[in-house]
């Protein structure tokens, strides 16, 4: 996993709260055994019509938005399916960051696994994110994941919160698993007295 | 610790490896690791990556469900999966099982289904456990007191190679069901009715525990079907106390405990119920004998009513975010603020899903189907959550009073729930749905899904429209 420490970017804004994971990438497109080309069915059925073309009507289609790497969200972002084909293929279209009001608990899991980054923000810093985007589509936002801040165009900084293990292993990246197969005593030791018995190979 | 905790406390603490400091989560220990083709694939190549083992394969457990076709089978009785992509995808669960010592239940054989109807059907989902899998409807186990949800890919390899999780302790909140329910109105129509009331993101870092005399007096299907839906309230984990219901349930089948083990795990069970006394972070409460028939109007499980009331309008919303998702979703369904659903035309009747396939909804949709037929208009799918399931219905003649309606009797999976393989509602279509989603584009491109109780979908499919089951219970 890459390192992350600061992230400076042009923000995308899709106003709307509750996107679920199928529309970040639909179900017909998880049919796969790796992590590659995902981006192609991010947004799918919004980013492209029925007979194929592009929607120009989607903001990720429009030309001067093609650089942005932080995609600002309405509230409960990523609810619904566990799929982390979602991050995946947030990733690989080139976000680094999302910026919304409020997370769905295994989105904000999933993103911080594969080094995603999910800033929460209160309702008025997005409203204002928001406003920002519509007044003037080439708004930078900068993320600084060590200060834990978000910094607006206007040079106010917003702190946002991030558990302090998530923090560790993004800005150091590195992931969950080397810690938990550290901790292999201890799993041995919990399971020698632990009575919940089971077999599921017979 | 001492003092009066919650059901959810206590497997909490009898899961902890390690507690929480201040530098890292808690280390919480997982009983039983579902896994199915699609979210496992990623995982095993990080083991194989790291030359890792699988810890406990004895606590893992695969199927094949979700890119599963539901067509007949050919003339060797083999389900032929037609769609190469999805047949790689079963292939590389195959080799992986193989490879890492996993008992997988192969598509077709006897055993297999949608991972959260096997789980419980096989015994394998117990009280007090702590039971996970990369699906969010893993939250249908917690009908039986097992603290159950749903992870992504990252952590089914976490799970694989430590049988561990790192996870940030959920805050409680108690979900009261007073009352009894009306005839005619089922678990189902209590779950919208929370969800709807509720918002899909009411329940977003807490661990619903279900009680009251409502919850109390559902089957383990009708708890099930309402844990199910936890995540659809925001909720990762729901949780029901195990009773005598639970307990009658678990004996006997497969995976249970038994002889002497039987009894010492029901002394443990019976002291999960949360204590009198503890209290929860919060709590909200319906009463169970005020609500009717649900239906959802929208493109969340939240935009939900009566199934007798009408359409919102985006106006009275107060949030402008919730206005424009509102209006958004009324012009994908297309449909009008203030219209009625009742009477509004079908196309397509889906009775299957994890949340609503398992034999007491099919029996539930037989009852009414039996000696009617489903409408011209209405291509009615009913698809067994397993093979288990299936070959019961059958012993009972319910494919037959399917299929004299003009029904279609498939194989076990999760077809039409979210469109993975050939089961799919065309674009602009009309579908009356079992499942539990009725997002976007989950049922197929363009697809238009209302979702409702078993009952509601063979109501309405005999009808060709939307229609209250309630005369016809």
């Amino acid at each position: 996993m890459e390192p992350i420490s600061v992230i400076e970017g042009q923000i995308v804004a899709l106003p709307m709260s509750d996107i679920d994971t199928d529309r970040i990438i639909p179900a017909r497109y998880l049919k796969v055994t790796g992590k590659e080309g995902l981006a192609d069915g991010l947004f799918f059925d919004w980013r492209y019509r029925a007979d194929g073309s592009p929607n120009p009507d989607f903001v990720l289609n429009r030309p001067d938005v093609q650089d942005a790497t932080v995609l600002v969200a309405g509230p409960n972002f990523g609810c619904g399916s566990s799929r982390e084909h979602a991050p995946w293929a947030l990733q690989g279209y080139g976000v680094r960051a999302v910026i919304s009001p409020g997370f769905a608990d295994i989105f904000r899991n999933n993103s911080i696994n594969v080094g995603l980054l999910p800033v929460q923000v209160d309702a008025a810093t997005y409203q204002q994110l928001v406003s920002l985007f519509d007044e003037d589509p080439a708004t930078r936002v900068r993320i600084d994941l060590a200060a834990q801040t978000l910094t607006l165009p206007d040079g106010r900084a917003v702190s946002f919160p991030i558990d302090a293990f998530s923090r560790h292993c993004l800005l150091n990246g590195v992931d969950q698993l080397g810690f938990l197969l550290g901790g292999a005593d201890a799993i041995a030791a919990f399971e020698a007295q632990h009575p919940i018995e089971l077999d599921t190979t017979r | 610790m001492t003092g009066a905790r919650t059901l959810f406390e206590k497997i909490w603490q009898q899961h902890l490896v390690r507690p929480a400091t201040a530098a890292t989560p808690a280390v919480l220990y997982i009983d039983l690791h579902l896994i199915h083709e699609v979210t496992s694939p990623q995982a095993f190549a990080e083991l194989r990556a790291r030359g890792l083992r699988v810890r406990r394969p004895d606590r893992t457990l695969a199927t094949m469900d979700h890119s599963t076709p539901t067509t007949p089978r050919d003339q060797f009785g083999i389900i032929p999966v037609l769609d190469a992509q999805a047949a790689a995808q079963l292939d590389r669960l195959r080799e992986h099982c193989r490879e890492f010592g996993i008992q997988l239940f192969e598509l077709g054989s006897e055993h297999q289904g949608i991972v959260h109807v096997i789980g419980p059907e096989q015994g394998l989902t117990q009280p007090g456990m702590t039971i996970v899998c990369g699906d969010s409807h893993t939250s249908t186990h917690g009908a039986f007191g097992a603290l159950a949800f749903g992870i992504g890919t990252s952590e089914v390899g976490h799970v694989l190679a430590t049988q561990c999780l790192l996870q940030q302790r959920p805050r409680t909140m108690e979900v009261r069901v007073d009352g009894r329910l009306p005839h005619g109105v089922t678990a189902k129509d209590i779950i919208l009715a929370i969800i709807a009331r509720y918002g899909v993101g009411g329940g977003t870092g807490h661990v619903f525990e279900y009680t009251g005399p409502a919850i109390r007096a559902l089957s383990m299907e009708e708890r099930m079907t309402i844990c199910n839906m936890s995540i659809e309230g925001g909720a990762r984990a729901g949780l029901v106390a195990p009773d005598d219901t639970t307990f009658d349930y678990v004996a006997g089948r497969r995976f249970a405990p038994r002889g002497a083990a039987w009894e010492a795990a029901l002394a443990r069970w019976r002291a999960l119920p949360t204590d009198p006394g503890a209290t929860y972070d919060r709590v909200i409460t319906l009463d169970a004998s005020q609500l009717a028939p649900m239906i959802t109007y929208g493109t969340n499980p939240g935009m939900g009513m009566p199934i007798d009331a009408r359409v919102p309008t985006p106006d009275a919303l107060p949030e402008p975010g919730q206005r424009a998702a509102l209006e958004k979703a009324l012009r994908y369904m297309g449909l009008q603020p203030g219209q009625a659903l009742l009477g509004q035309p079908l196309d397509v009747a889906f009775l299957g899903s994890c949340t609503n396939s398992r034999l007491s909804d099919l029996r539930a949709a037989a009852r009414i189907l039996d000696g009617r037929t489903v409408a011209a208009n209405v291509r009615m799918l009913v698809v067994p959550g397993s093979q288990a399931v299936k070959r019961q219905a059958e012993a009972e003649g319910l494919d037959r009073i399917f299929r004299a309606a003009g029904a279609e009797w498939r194989e076990a999976g999760c077809s039409a729930c979210l469109g993975m393989n050939d089961d799919k509602v065309p674009a602009g279509s009309y579908a009356i749905s079992s499942s539990n989603r009725n997002f976007e584009g989950r049922q197929g491109p363009g697809a238009r899904t209302f979702l409702a109780s078993p009952i509601t979908v063979a109501a309405s499919a005999v009808a060709g429209v939307v229609t209250d089951p309630r005369p016809y219970v």
